[in-house]
């Protein structure tokens, strides 16, 4: 069974294609592109389904000999976790090429090559169970998108190309030394002395000296990604500079590699480091949320402004999963969707009126509500769900942090608490300044509402939004078993009660009344 | 010593390749007389020759003996490097003919150079006597000192000759006064001998003295800092395929014969050398991308990512594992190709009026020449140590190493190193694909050059998505060098 081969190498399959379109023929590559990417998309939608919530243990593993004297296979597999995450990936993806058909409109061969192969790489890494594997396929993630934002982004892309490039790459290459000291402790293989294999490093009990090391260097890695406080510096730029579909995946599907990163590696791995950062990670995190919102509150460019929530929102992800508690560690996860579906929805919002007006400046914008009455509506939703009200996957993912992180700390989630009220208020005031009031500027009187292909890109993500607001459980079910294996290892102490106590039991009842899921 | 005939008729067996490979030279000089002026045909003699001289060599992959009692070695491990030392040798020859053309030069003895070089290089991989060694050595770089000047009209080939030739001759002496020391202390030039004299020995200062000659005279080829003053110089002024070759064969084979020396000749000293190998490979790493940087002509850049390069094969010398050594036996063959693909892509720039070796004569080259863009692009990731290119898997071998070995600061540097180096490769990939004016130059090609492209680019991608064929052989011929002997002192 190659189930998850064929995910992985279709995008890039369609990228080979297209080298061979004419491109001059610009309506075939887009054509090709799109329905290459809704196939991507499309053929993943069985792993909701095939990948069995109940089962321990990583499923549809595919395994072939790759380097064997140095002990690296080709190795695939996923859990529930990362079948969320490529399922994102593989919407997203879709969402972030059909977004693109108006936007780009020179070179557009390359700019789809480019996008399919980022998707290969995303992919890759979700599924790779083989260190080396995931890797190579995060390290493939960097060229694309640096072409992404240098060729096809704004102003100041150049630099903005490149400080994203670099800034990943030193993190990554320190990453992998991490990997290296990782490697020479693993026992040997039939073939070779040492092993990539993730699931084995899973299993091992690591000098603790050794793990404090390793853990600082996959932490430079990860957390570059993620981006967490004071790291984040490249994202803003990235981001702002970025085309919108660069922007989309960014946010909705790049990031999540560091916090995947963390919950896959860095904790399984390193438990007792892990253990011993905390005080250190939640600082960063608590500094993270309130820098980031401030920060936004700030911000006149629009989409500045949201890639600063996305530093807010992304540090909540990290102090949840570092409460180092199954609800913690859950919430976490769902609220890397959540900061997926509503972020990308976010910059794709941006990117609409951006290719009507061409400026991203909020104070050019007003009253847009008027004239554009769809778009304020679909903006309406994502804000509601990037704040988190009830009712909307937002809430779920934040209560589930602010749940988890209360059990670990009063003070910490305090700290949260503010940053959720301050998410509120920067996204309620970025609303107000560009949907309500007179329209002042004459420029926005003749704006066109969504068409249907921008609702289009809109309407999965407004489903999700919903759908995982009102009935989250399938998604917590998923997550059981890859929770109650990272906890085994990190918190064995909330193991035991894991299984029959986990957050997942109960959360429909959580969405809609909270009291019912005190923390215990 | 008796005095007996040091060598038998069997060697001569064992030499072929040696052997097709010198009478293969002469028939390139009869070829260039009898061969109407301006013939093609001889790049195809040459071409020719270097085959012949690959297939006489297969039957002794796995041969692992010494001969001529104990003059050469014809192991696994200078099989490994007479492969790299013929593939780098093909692809210059193939992409030489039009720029000989180009610039008017006879390539009647061009051919016949390249050919000694070559020849001179595998005598240095198989050297396990100083003096063979030297001889080697010798060949090879009397050879590269012509073919820098080979232009003659162009005053900067003249002055990398010169340039090359002095400061290359005085390293020489250096690494000869060494070496003298070394046959004062234990009688012998055999390397294996002096290992046996040497591994009761105390430490005392005129052996270090020894080792620290013998350093600096490798250092020197091999453009480690702070001994590569030569190279930026050197590489900028000779002709570009030439340039290709030395720093590709001619490293290579240094860094076979220091290999050798070090691992074989003088393991017992391994305390002494590892420091100095340290402070080399630290030394010219950072060295060679910080100067890398500011460089706006391609030679000279790529003279300095060489360096650097040579730094981080270093590291393989200070891990002093058999990891380490098949680590670096990989990266030479990855950097083959991946700095024969660059130097090809600046070959196709030039023009019989425009150099094409500065930066700008890139720009926007993907709006002229997608496929030459796209094969420059996979060569510079490959040369930062991107994947899915060949160059990461080089570099993450090398590290690892490093860090097997203990050597956690060297692989920190080096990867710190690595990113820097991107900044200037991505440079030029900005050059290529993000500026839109053209004002360089047409590329041009031939079916040669385009061959060696061709070849680069696919061993630039296949070695970095499939290496396992490659690990397996550097791995069996780093086991030869450390096999017999007291060599096997190497954990």
């Amino acid at each position: 069974m190659n189930y998850l081969s064929l995910i992985l190498f279709t995008p890039l399959a369609g990228a080979l294609i297209l080298l061979f379109v004419n491109k001059q023929n610009e309506n075939a590559i887009r054509w090709i592109a799109n329905v290459v990417a809704f196939v991507g998309f499309a053929i993943s939608v069985p792993l909701w389904f095939w990948v069995s919530p109940q089962t321990p243990g990583y499923q549809l593993v595919e395994r072939l000999p790759w380097i064997p004297s140095v002990g690296a296979d080709y190795f695939l597999g996923v859990d529930g976790f990362s079948t969320l995450l490529i399922l994102l990936t593989t919407m997203m993806g879709f969402i972030a090429i059909l977004s693109s058909w108006t936007a780009i409109t020179e070179r557009v061969k390359e700019y789809y090559i480019f996008l399919l192969i980022l998707q290969t790489g995303m992919l890759g890494a979700f599924m790779a169970l083989d260190f080396l594997l995931f890797f190579l396929f995060w390290e493939v993630m960097l060229v694309p998108m640096y072409f992404l934002i240098g060729i096809w982004g704004s102003a100041n892309r150049l630099y903005s190309a490149i400080k994203f490039f670099l800034y990943t790459l030193v993190g990554s290459v320190v990453m992998l030394l991490g990997i290296l000291a990782v490697y020479f402790q693993t026992p040997a293989t039939a073939t070779s002395p040492h092993s990539f294999d993730v699931t084995l490093m899973q299993q091992m009990n690591l000098p603790v000296d050794l793990q404090w090391w390793v853990f600082l260097a996959f932490f430079l890695g990860f957390a570059i990604k993620v981006p967490m406080f004071p790291f984040h510096t490249w994202l803003p730029d990235a981001h702002t500079d970025a085309p919108t579909a660069g922007s989309v995946i960014l946010a909705a599907v790049l990031l999540k590699m560091g916090t995947y990163g963390f919950i896959r590696f860095s904790l399984p791995i390193l438990p007792d480091a892990t253990r011993t950062f905390v005080p250190f990670i939640v600082l960063l995190s608590i500094i993270g949320i309130v820098y980031g919102a401030l920060v936004a509150l700030a911000q006149k460019d629009w989409k500045r402004l949201v890639a600063y929530s996305s530093v807010s929102h992304m540090a909540m992800v990290m102090l949840g999963m570092f409460a180092l508690n199954p609800v913690g560690i859950t919430g976490s996860i769902v609220q890397q969707l959540n900061h997926g579906i509503s972020t990308g929805a976010l910059f794709l919002l941006v990117g609409v009126v951006y290719e009507r007006r061409h400026t991203r400046e909020i104070s050019e914008y007003g009253g847009l509500s008027k004239v554009m009455p769809v778009y304020a509506a679909v903006f309406l939703v994502m804000t509601m769900s990037s704040i988190g009200l009830p009712a909307l996957n937002g809430f779920i993912g934040e209560f589930l942090i602010l749940q988890g992180v209360f059990v670990a700390s009063k003070l910490w989630a305090a700290f949260a608490a503010s940053g959720v009220v301050l998410g509120a208020a920067y996204m309620l005031y970025l609303y107000q300044r560009t949907m309500f009031g007179k329209i002042e500027n004459v420029k926005n009187e003749r704006l066109l509402d969504l068409s249907v292909r921008e609702f289009a890109t809109f309407a999965p993500l407004l489903v999700l939004a919903v759908w995982i607001g009102l009935y989250p459980k399938p998604i917590l079910d998923r997550l059981q078993t890859p929770v109650a294996r990272v906890i085994t290892r990190v918190s064995p102490q909330y193991a035991q009660g894991a299984a029959a106590d986990a957050p997942a039991a109960r959360p429909p009842v959580a969405a809609v009344s909270p009291q019912a899921a005190e923390p215990r | 010593m008796p005095a007996t005939l040091p060598v038998t008729l069997s060697d001569f067996y064992y030499i072929l390749p040696e052997l097709v490979l010198t009478a293969g030279s002469l028939l390139i000089l009869i070829a260039d007389v009898l061969l109407p002026r301006g013939s093609r045909k001889l790049l195809w003699v040459t071409v020719a020759v270097l085959v012949a001289t690959l297939v006489s060599l297969l039957p002794f992959r796995g041969v692992n003996i010494e001969i001529a009692q104990g003059l050469i070695a014809v192991d696994a491990f200078a099989f490994f490097f007479k492969v790299v030392f013929l593939l780098a040798a093909l692809l210059t020859v193939l992409m030489s003919a039009r720029y000989l053309e180009i610039e008017g030069a006879s390539p009647g003895e061009y051919y016949f150079l390249v050919v000694c070089a070559t020849l001179g290089m595998m005598i240095m991989a198989g050297g396990v006597d100083l003096i063979t060694s030297f001889i080697g050595l010798e060949t090879m770089a009397v050879s590269f000192y012509i073919l820098a000047g080979f232009i003659k009209p162009n005053q900067r080939s003249n002055e990398a000759a010169v340039k090359y030739f002095l400061l290359g001759a005085f390293s020489l002496g250096i690494l000869l006064y060494g070496m003298s020391i070394l046959y004062g202390l234990s009688g012998s030039t055999n390397m294996r001998v002096m290992a046996r004299a040497f591994a009761g020995q105390e430490r005392n200062l005129l052996l270090v003295l020894a080792v620290i000659l013998v350093v600096a005279g490798m250092a020197f080829k091999i453009a480690a800092v702070p001994f590569h003053m030569w190279a930026p110089d050197v590489y900028e002024g000779a002709p570009t395929p030439i340039t290709a070759f030395l720093s590709v064969g001619s490293k290579a084979a240094s860094f076979a014969m220091l290999l050798r020396i070090f691992m074989v000749a003088v393991p017992s000293m391994n305390a002494d050398w590892r420091v100095l190998f340290e402070v080399l490979a630290i030394v010219t790493m950072t060295v060679g991308n910080l100067a890398a940087l500011t460089q706006t002509n391609l030679k000279r850049m790529l003279a300095y990512s060489s360096i650097a390069h040579a730094g981080y094969l270093l590291i393989g010398v200070v891990a002093y594992t058999p990891r380490g050594i098949s680590a670096m036996l990989i990266y030479l063959l990855i950097y083959t190709f991946m700095q024969i693909g660059a130097f090809a892509i600046v070959i196709m720039m030039r023009r019989r009026d425009v150099v094409g070796d500065d930066l700008k004569d890139l720009s926007g080259l993907h709006f002229r020449h997608p496929f030459a863009a796209f094969a420059m692009l996979l060569f510079m990731l490959s040369l930062g140590g991107i994947p899915p290119t060949a160059g990461f898997m080089g570099k993450f071998w090398l590290f690892s190493a490093a860090i097997e070995a203990g050597y956690v600061w060297l692989a920190v540097i080096g990867v710190l190193n690595s990113a820097i180096s991107l900044y200037y490769y991505i440079r030029i990939v900005v050059f290529m694909y993000l500026k839109k004016e053209t004002t360089g130059s047409e590329p041009t090609t031939s079916p040669a050059l385009a061959f060696t492209l061709a070849v680069a680019v696919i061993a630039t991608i296949a070695l970095g998505v499939y290496p396992r064929l490659l690990f397996e052989a550097a791995e069996r011929s780093a086991r030869s060098l450390t096999i017999g002997g007291t060599s096997a002192a190497i954990r």
